[in-house]
Formats: structure tokens, sequence, C-alpha cells
């Protein structure tokens, strides 16, 4: 680390200069003498940043570039920059109404607008979290007369969101299973390996998008599920697969299970859209429960982002199921210990949110309705779009895979070439691995969507 | 190690987990976290006058949590659309930009140039991460100084980061203030160019701040060795009960030339403790270098929770925001620290009444929420098992708890650990303590009249 050590006493011509000085070539030493601090300061910044005074005039983080853009980001800014009047923006990650509209669940405007009536105070949370928005969660997910929480042998601990949620677990599997490889599916969310790079852990892939059916590699991911390491920790996305919307069907689910036993792997599930898929809280959660009721030890992260709408307030959950209550005691407070210096204990608005629309029978009813209408929402449109594709193409091209993907998302099969053509010559913004975000489409635009995607497909190769 | 753990594991069938091995057989429970343990072990105690001097949150002269006027009013105002995510962005980046004025200064020209890089983040905690996330990257060799001592989990951060921590001296355990000389000491002899962690008011837990002159030299000294100042300012506006006269120590940084980084946290001086509101500045040359930087923290904060929540973010950058709400909140930070202030007085007065032989003047001396009482572990102890009166073991007494109900309560207890017979404070072990004392000391009926004995009034 370079320096000059000088101090405004001595500071002369003969001072010595740093290294740091001699590379930018210009000297300012009129301002060695200047009374007035603050000018110095701005001073350096015109002549160049060297000045013999003030040691710690240049940046220690000079060095520092940008960080490569995000790319689903990047799709959003491009889409605002575009002034077409019929672009559509399909590489948003949020629920939008027909209308095209960010969308606040009813339920969540009542939860809030009683919180406010309320008035509870504003104190620190447990570290682990709300208590009651803990057993509502673990609830949720597991179904509140599952075994595992009677018999206590859930560790359940508030995170923020899938995202905290994912990376407290990292960080358990650090710890714990130094070494220890996370299988991810090929492709992904983007998040996931940057998460478990942040907490040095490492990671590969299995197959599992099969571009020629656009449908699911099952024999590849069963065949490097098989292949990984003894006592891997494989990650599963619950429901509505993201990117590709392409899920296991129950028998998949049974013989991956089956495998992961088999090898003695740990189940790692990332649950970001329970109720959000199929419009029902308990047939999202059925995978999960599969593998629970087979009395696997399963780590589960929740999210609440997509299916309350509560991106911006950040509430999720990791959960450890484990042998016992005493496994599942001890795993908790190792969860707190990693929770403390990350962020000391989890925000309050959130939580007291989710615990009162749960707990609330009331508003758990409305809630799974609004559910079910975003859900079904998704799945009019997905119709639509077939029915729109399969009567404009005249290919004869299948194109029921649109059908059998669920949730937000749907891979296409596009390629990046088609998906530039999408975007250049159609104004339509998606990501570049063919991923679409149905939320963001509504049936009036469906039309339109597949004279894009019939033309993409067919034209540009 | 993996492998022998595997050997244990057969193949398991659909039996009952009893039959199973477990993959967590190898964790052990984690230890308490000191100053949480003592919350616990607060509620944990049926006594009914028992007394909570642990965890750093304000409370009224009630003993009571505060939720802020100017927090309602904020909360008032704003609407449902910010649980959308489109408008998270624009609140986000107006709640940085006022609470960098509040730190830096309303017309400092590190705002004005942009001359920073800003992100939210979780509280002082979730700050403080960021910044040693973002140190570890960038100097993956670096130490970090903290003073001597230091909020305990300043040091699980920066260990959870895998960057090794150093301490400088600070607190003089004689005279109850600061090591001045040692800390200049100390400063000197770091390697140049070391990173420093500095409590810019109302140091945790020791309650005891540099002058401003004494500042000055510091600053000083940090330039002729090109030390990176990273301040964690968790107190604006609690130490003194002005926020502008809190900041003194950053802006005599700023006047020095110094490219600082700081942790602010609104739990304590908003009130916002359960929200999670903080932010975390780092300063740069340039408007370029602080979009670099600034794109770097959040891709450091995206893989580990992606965002704050957006409802702190709302309601501290509308009171920073909006003139009359923020006058409010100006008004309440002088109430509080006010409070806190007479507390120490009463106590301080309290203590010297009953004749103690100690010397308290620390009481009132030091600053902020925190009083370094100078108890020992053993005092601590006695008080806990006692008195029913909890503080972290090293003696620090959170003045947030102190009301005036309580004071003398707390003031005959202390006084009565200290000056008990030098045979009975040899002795840590209690029940020895109860033998050699008044069996009055064992139940909970008997520390009852105590209380009313010691004129406790409530």
């Amino acid at each position: 680390m370079a320096s000059s050590v000088l101090s405004l006493a001595s500071a002369g011509p003969s001072a010595s200069l740093s290294s740091n000085g001699i590379e930018k070539g210009k000297l300012n030493l009129g301002n060695c003498f200047k009374k007035e601090k603050t000018n110095l300061f701005l001073k350096t910044k015109s002549v160049g940043r060297i000045s013999m005074v003030v040691a710690s005039d240049v940046s220690r983080f000079e060095g520092i570039t940008m960080a490569p853009p995000d790319p689903i980001l990047g799709v959003s800014e491009a889409f605002k920059a575009d002034n077409h009047e019929l672009k559509l923006n399909l590489g948003v990650g949020a629920y939008r109404t027909e209308e095209l509209q960010p969308y606040v669940l009813d339920v969540v405007k009542k939860a809030d607008k009683l919180l406010l009536e309320k008035g509870e105070n504003r104190e620190y949370l447990p570290i682990e979290g709300l208590a009651a928005f803990n057993k509502v969660t673990a609830e949720l997910l597991f179904g509140a007369d599952n075994p595992v929480i009677k018999q206590q042998r859930v560790a359940t601990v508030q995170g923020l969101s899938g995202t905290g949620s994912l990376r407290l677990a990292a960080a358990l599997i650090e710890r714990y299973f130094p070494g220890a490889k996370v299988l991810i599916s090929s492709p992904t969310w983007g998040n996931h390996k940057n998460i478990f790079n942040d907490a040095r852990v490492p990671w590969s892939e299995y197959r599992y998008y099969d571009p020629k059916t656009v449908g699911l590699d099952f024999e590849g991911m069963i065949a490097d599920i098989k292949e990984a390491p003894e006592g891997s920790f494989i990650l599963l996305h619950g429901c509505a697969h993201n990117p590709t919307g392409i899920d296991p069907t129950p028998e998949q689910w049974e013989t991956i299970a089956d495998v992961i036993q088999e090898k003695n792997h740990i189940p790692f599930f990332d649950i970001a859209y329970q109720g959000f898929a199929s419009g029902s809280l308990d047939t999202d959660a059925a995978s999960v429960r599969m593998f629970v009721a087979r009395g696997m030890e399963v780590i589960a992260a929740q999210s609440y982002s997509k299916n309350l709408g509560l991106y911006a307030e950040r509430i999720g959950a990791i959960n450890v199921v484990c042998s016992s209550s005493d496994d599942a005691a001890r795993v908790k407070s190792q969860l707190k210990r990693i929770a403390r210096p990350m962020y000391s204990n989890p925000p309050v608005h959130g939580a007291r949110i989710v615990a009162s629309v749960v707990g609330d029978a009331a508003l758990f009813k409305e809630w799974n309705a609004e559910m079910e209408m975003m859900a079904g929402r998704i799945m009019n449109v997905r119709q639509k779009l077939f029915d729109s594709l399969s009567s404009k193409d005249k290919s004869g091209k299948d194109w029921s895979f649109v059908l059998r993907q669920i949730g937000m998302f749907s891979f296409t099969g596009l390629n990046k070439a088609q998906c530039d053509n999408m975007t250049n010559k159609w104004h339509v913004y998606m990501t570049k691995d063919g991923r679409i975000s149905l939320a963001g489409l509504s049936l009036a635009k469906c039309e339109y969507l597949a004279d894009a995607i019939i033309d993409s497909y067919h034209n540009v190769s | 190690m993996i492998i022998s753990r595997f050997l244990r594991r057969g193949i398991s069938t659909a039996s009952t987990c009893a039959t199973r091995r477990s993959w967590w057989d190898h964790v052990t429970p984690a230890p308490k976290d000191p100053i949480i343990a003592v919350t616990e072990a607060f509620l944990a105690d049926p006594f009914p006058y028992k007394i909570n001097l642990g965890v750093g949150a304000y409370r009224d002269d009630e003993g009571k949590p505060v939720v802020l006027q100017c927090v309602r009013e904020a909360e008032g105002k704003i609407a449902a659309s910010n649980f959308l995510e489109s408008t998270s962005t624009a609140v986000s980046s107006k709640f940085v930009e006022e609470s960098a004025k509040l730190i830096y200064g309303q017309d400092s020209n590190v705002i004005k140039e942009r001359r920073f890089a800003g992100i939210p983040a979780l509280s002082g905690t979730g700050a403080c991460r960021l910044f040693a996330e973002f140190q570890k990257r960038f100097y993956p060799e670096s130490r970090i100084y903290l003073p001597d001592p230091t909020w305990s989990n300043h040091r699980n951060i920066w260990r959870d980061v895998h960057v090794p921590d150093r301490t400088f001296r600070y607190y003089h355990p004689d005279s109850k203030s600061l090591n001045f000389v040692a800390l200049m000491d100390d400063i000197k002899n770091a390697p140049d160019g070391s990173f420093f962690l500095l409590h810019p008011c109302a140091h945790n837990p020791t309650g005891v701040d540099p002058t401003n002159e004494q500042w000055r030299e510091i600053s000083s000294l940090f330039k002729a060795k090109n030390h990176f100042p990273f301040f964690d300012v968790a107190y604006q506006g609690f130490a003194s009960g002005d926020v502008e006269r809190d900041a003194r120590a950053i802006r005599i940084f700023l006047e020095d030339g110094h490219s600082i980084g700081c942790a602010q946290s609104f739990a304590k001086n908003m009130g916002l403790y359960g929200h999670r509101v903080g932010c975390l500045s780092v300063l740069c040359n340039d408007k370029i270098q602080a979009m670099a930087i600034k794109g770097q923290l959040q891709q450091i904060s995206n893989t580990m929770y992606g965002s704050p929540p957006i409802h702190g973010i709302s309601l501290a950058s509308k009171i920073l925001s909006d003139p009359d709400i923020k006058a409010i909140w100006l008004k309440e930070v002088k109430v509080m620290a006010t409070r806190i202030h007479r507390m120490r007085a009463i106590l301080r007065e309290a203590l010297e009444r009953l004749g103690s032989p100690l010397n308290w003047q620390h009481i009132t001396n030091q600053v902020g929420m925190f009083c370094f009482s100078g108890l020992n572990r053993a005092e601590v102890y006695l008080l806990a098992k006692e008195f029913h009166i909890y503080m972290t073991p090293d003696g620090r007494i959170s003045m947030a708890g102190v009301t005036t109900k309580n004071v003398d309560y707390l003031a005959n207890s202390i006084h009565e650990v200290t000056t008990c017979d030098q045979d009975a404070k040899i002795l840590h072990n209690t029940d020895a303590y109860r033998i050699n004392t008044d069996i009055r000391f064992t139940s909970l009926g008997a520390s009852k009249s105590r209380a009313r004995g010691m004129n406790l009034s409530l």
C-alpha cells in the first residue's frame, strides 16, 4: 500500500512522493500550504489525484471496476428505453394484472392496515425471527398435522425472502459439510450460483432442460444425480421451475427421491412459488411433503415474494427437517449464529403480515382465492398463447409444452439469435436463454406474441 | 471426514427416522450470544421488580418500548404502493441520499459531487457486514483494527468474512475513560494503510468518546499512516441529543480529506429496531468510482438477501425528507437523550448519597446509551442472581433501561454488591456466598421484602 508520509507542518518540495504520485505525473505543490482543508480536497480532484499533503487522497478503491450488469435487470432497462407502442416486457419476474400493472394483494393491504391500527412496537425480533411467523410458515409448507412439526423436528428460521434463506443454508453447509457440493439444475435461477459462490460452497450442474423436447431431460437428471459424490446436496425447485417452467411429474419425483436416498444425498428445496404454480398451496407443496413423508432429512427455503406479492419486504424462511428435536434445536442455534453477524435479526414487517394473513381464517381464505386468481390468469394466458400458436403456425410444430409448463416462466426453446429477433424486430423483451415471463403477458397480447415467436422460430436460426 | 460419515449411513428405506442416523449429529449447540442471553435470562425471571439493563433498546420512563411519533406520522403517509418493486428503487435512492446528508452534512461537497457509494443495509450489523465483505473482496490480506472493548458482534462480523482482527487500546479501566496515549500509540504502530473501526460517538460498550481535539489528532495521525477509517454510527443524536454535534468526528475526518466508510443505523435514533434500517456509504474520488463501488456492494448484498425491506427504508426516508416530520424527529431524539442524561445524573447521585466509597463519576462522564459500570463479573452475577438486575457480563449497563422508578433499587443493589464483606466478594460461588450471609437472599418473597426495604417505589 503506497503512502505518502507527510504532515502539513513539514511539507516541502523536497519531500518524497508516493509511487501513485509519480504515476499520475502531475503535482500541485501549491496545495500544500493552503489553509482551507476542504478546498484542498476539491483542488486535488481537478488537477489529478496527486497531492503531497493529504496522504489518503488517492482512493484505495482505485482499481475497482464496475460489476457486470445483471442480465435480468438489463432487460427491464432496455424495455423502458424502447418507445415502440407494441413493446412487451416478458423479462419481468413479478406478477402483473391483465392490464399489465403491478399488483398488491388485497389481503396484504388489509393486513397492513390492521398492523397500522394495532400500532405494535418495533422492537428487535429474536435472531430466529417472529415466532408466530415461523410457526405458520412451517405449517404451510409441511402441513399443520405433519409429524415432523408435531415432533418438533423442524428447525425454522425466518430469512430475508428466498435469497436470504438460501444463503443461511449455504453458510450452514459450508460450515458443517466443508467440501460437499451442491448440485443445481441446468439451467436454474441466475442467483443460485452467485449465492453458493459467495458462501464458498462448491457446486456443479445436473442436466435438466432438454432443448429437443423443450421438456425435462429426466434420464440426464437422474444420471447426474447418481454420479454425484455421496452426500451431495441436490437443489430442487419444489414447483414452477425457474426459468424453464418444467416440473417433474409425481412419478418422476418418486424416482428422484429414490436416487437421492440411494446415494445418501440431501434434498435441498427452493420453494418460491407455493400456491402460485397451481393455485393450491397443498398441491404445490406435494413434492416436499413426499420427501419428508419418506423420513428424509430435508432443507427447504421459502419465499413469500410471489405468492403474497411481498417482494420488497423480504420475507421467507429456511427449514431444516431433522431426525430428532434435539438435532433441530442444535441446527437452529447454528443458523442463528450465522445470521447474527449478517444482520443480527430479521425484519419485522413482512413477518407480521404473513403471520396475520395465514393466522386469520378469513384472511387465509381470501389469500387462497387471490392466489387461485393469479395462478388462474397465468394458466389462461398459457392456454391462449398455445391456441394462438397452434392456429397460426402451419408447420405442425408441437407447441403443447406451453401448456405442460407451469408457473410464471416458460422456456420457449428459442435460441439467442431468435431471442434477439424477438426484441429487435418485435420489441418483445425476454432473457437470452429463451425464457418468457407469463406474468408479463396479457390475453390481449397473446396473438401478437404468437406471431413473434412463430416468425423467430421459423425465420431465424 | 465426509466419507466416514457416509459409511455410517445405510441405505434408508421408507422406515421411520428412529432407525436412521442423522445428517446433523455433528452439529453442536451454538454458544449463546452474550447480549441476547441477558434478555433471555431476564425474560425467564419471574421476579416482579426485575430490571433489564442488557440490550440497547430505548425505554421510556415507564420502562416501555417507544414507537416515535415521527414514525407514526411517516407511516400514515406511506402508500401501499411501496410494496411494488417498481417504486422500491426510487425510495431506496432517496433514503441513501438523505442518510448521507444526515451524516456528512446537508451541504457537504461529498453529496453535491455524488462522491459516495451508498446502499441501504440491514441496520448497523448489515452495513458493517457489507463493508467487511467488500474489504475482504478487494483487500483480501487486510485486517480490521477494533477498539478494545467494542460491541461483541463486530468481531463475529469480520470473523465470518475471514478478515482477522486486531485490537487497539481504547478504554482505561482504572480511570474509566479514554486511554488516549495508548490509543495513539497503537494507531501509530499499526502497519500503514490499516483498516480501523471507529465509534464516532457514544462508544459501545464504554460510553467513552474522544473529545473534538482528540479526534483531530486521531485524524492527523490517520492521514500520516494512510489508515482507512470505518465509522460505525449507531447513535447519531443519542449521545448529545443533537445530530449535528454527534457527527462531529466524521466531519473532522472529512475536513481532513479522508475517504471514509460509514455504517449508519436508524435502529436507536429512530426506534426502527425491528425494521432493520441502515445505510452503508463509502467515499470515493468521483461519481464514476462511486458507481463502480455501489455496483460491487449491490452484488454483495444480492447474494446475501437481495435488498433490505422497503417498509423501514420508506419510513426513514420520509422522516428525513419531510421537514415537518423531521422536526418532530429531532425533538424526539433530544427527549430520549435527555432522559438518559437525567438517569445518569440520578444514578450517580443515588450512589453517592448512599455513601459509596467508590468513584461513580464515570456514570455521568460517559455518553450515550451505555455505562461501563466497572462492575466485575462476580458483581454482575450477583446482581442478576440476588437482585434480578440483568446486564452483560462486562458490566455494561444500558441506561435506557433505568427509570425514575427503578433507579433507587438499582443504586441500592449496586451499592450492596460493591460494598459487601471482602471475603464474601472473593467467593464467586453463590452457594458458598449464601451460606455465609443472610438466608433472606434465597427466596423470591425475601427478595421482595428486600426491595421494599430499599424503598423501592413501584
